[in-house]
């Protein structure tokens, strides 16, 4: 396999093409799950290891597959490796299961999973389609923590259960903290990407998001 | 079914536990088919369709097939062939006897099939040990307050259009910001029941 291009896949994957950062992709579970570390991590986990079998299948049979019912198989290949995850999850991680609840047979209809066998794992040789399931994956997963971590931090003043904070702002905690804290993520995304790629000083701006977050609390 | 069953299920899937705004299903089409009013309404009354259809048949399908030969595992993988070979029936029906619709809702409609508010009231429906008439009913309402969230969501949207944001906010994030105070004020309905 070729160097150079495995780095572009992991790159891409990881931050460039990052799923829900700049492609947008998957955002029910993202909004869902990301109440706290735990259930981010969880979720992430779960999609990587389901990107990854998915994508190595679709690879391989993708000559096999006839175009006309391309979407119809990678269903059914998405969907069964699903199932795998959530039968083990449920017999090894019955509390984590419990917590996610419909997200782990709603991961079956996780864009980022369909969007990857279409874009990439259609046309490429497995070894690349691992990759990039593995890259897309952590992505989702690296996305996810973050949004996790504020959430779980400023929203019930914990991280991983513990308690950290005394301040609570229940409403990032609450539905509608997703919607205001991924905004707020995005935007800071934008606003890096928009300006002159030199100096990226990482402590300012992370400040002004979790201003921002909060405002948008605060609004009501 | 009683009426008061009936009310309480419909005040909980429309307003309650509008499955956008507090369950965060849906919300890809919710985000995507947002721009305009109108693509808004016809994609929310396609929803309702396949929603309503997809649970009936749904509910059948797990009574009749998966429970008798103990496959209950397989719901997932046998739920989401239904869907996708109903949204299939749909995407034909509209195409041939309502073309403006279907053009309008484009690329949206297939991805029905990928909506995960579909395949989560069916599995909603199987965990809750509803009835036919229940299950139903469930995915209608659920359909109805998927329309409301996202009819609400677009013409907040369509006067936002010229509304001036930072440029950092400008686009994606916007909309996110939009819905989160649109979910704000939905939690004011949460623990809504009906008393009789």
């Amino acid at each position: 396999m070729d160097k150079t291009r495995m780095k572009e896949i992991v790159l891409n994957g990881l931050i460039l093409q990052n799923p829900i950062l700049v492609l947008f992709l998957g955002m029910c579970s993202t909004l869902a799950v990301s109440t706290s570390l735990t259930n981010a991590l969880g979720m992430g986990l779960s999609t990587t290891m389901v990107l990854i079998c998915s994508n190595v299948v679709i690879s391989l049979l993708r000559k096999a597959i006839p175009k006309e019912v391309r979407i119809a198989c990678y269903v059914v290949i998405i969907a069964g490796f699903v199932t795998i995850v959530e039968l083990c999850l449920k017999a090894y991680l019955p509390a984590l299961s419990e917590s996610l609840g419909l997200f782990i047979p709603l991961i079956v209809v996780n864009c980022i999973i369909l969007g990857r066998a279409e874009a990439f794992a259609s046309k490429e040789t497995p070894g690349y389609a691992a990759l990039d399931g593995l890259s897309m994956g952590l992505g989702f997963t690296g996305a996810l923590c973050i949004m996790g971590f504020i959430r779980e931090l400023l929203g019930s003043g914990s991280i991983l259960g513990h308690e950290i904070l005394p301040v609570k702002v229940m409403l990032l905690a609450a539905p509608c903290g997703g919607f205001l804290v991924l905004g707020s993520l995005v935007a800071l995304v934008q606003y890096l990407r928009a300006r002159p790629p030199k100096e990226t000083p990482k402590a300012e701006p992370e400040a002004v998001k979790e201003e921002v977050a909060v405002k948008g609390g605060d609004a009501q | 079914m009683s009426l008061t069953e009936l009310v309480s299920l419909a005040l909980a899937a429309i307003l309650a536990e509008n499955f956008v705004l507090v369950k965060f299903l849906g919300i890809c089409p919710f985000l995507g088919v947002s721009k305009k009013t109108d693509t808004a309404i016809g994609m929310g009354l396609a929803v309702v369709f396949v929603m309503g259809l997809s649970s009936m048949v749904t509910w059948l399908v797990n009574e009749f097939l998966l429970i008798p030969l103990e496959l209950e595992y397989m719901q997932t993988v046998a739920f989401i062939l239904v869907i996708a070979a109903l949204v299939q029936f749909v995407e034909l029906f509209l195409k041939k006897f309502v073309p403006s619709l279907y053009t309008a809702l484009g690329i949206y409609l297939p991805l029905i099939t990928t909506n995960c508010a579909v395949l989560g009231a069916a599995l909603l429906n199987v965990q809750n040990e509803r009835s036919f008439l229940a299950s139903t009913a469930f995915g209608v309402f659920s359909g109805l307050g998927f329309t409301l969230a996202i009819v609400l969501f677009a013409s907040v949207r369509e006067r936002l259009e010229y509304a001036k944001f930072p440029k950092c906010f400008q686009g994606f994030p916007q909309a996110l910001i939009t819905a989160g105070l649109i979910a704000m004020a939905f939690m004011g309905f949460s623990g809504l029941q009906v008393v009789w």
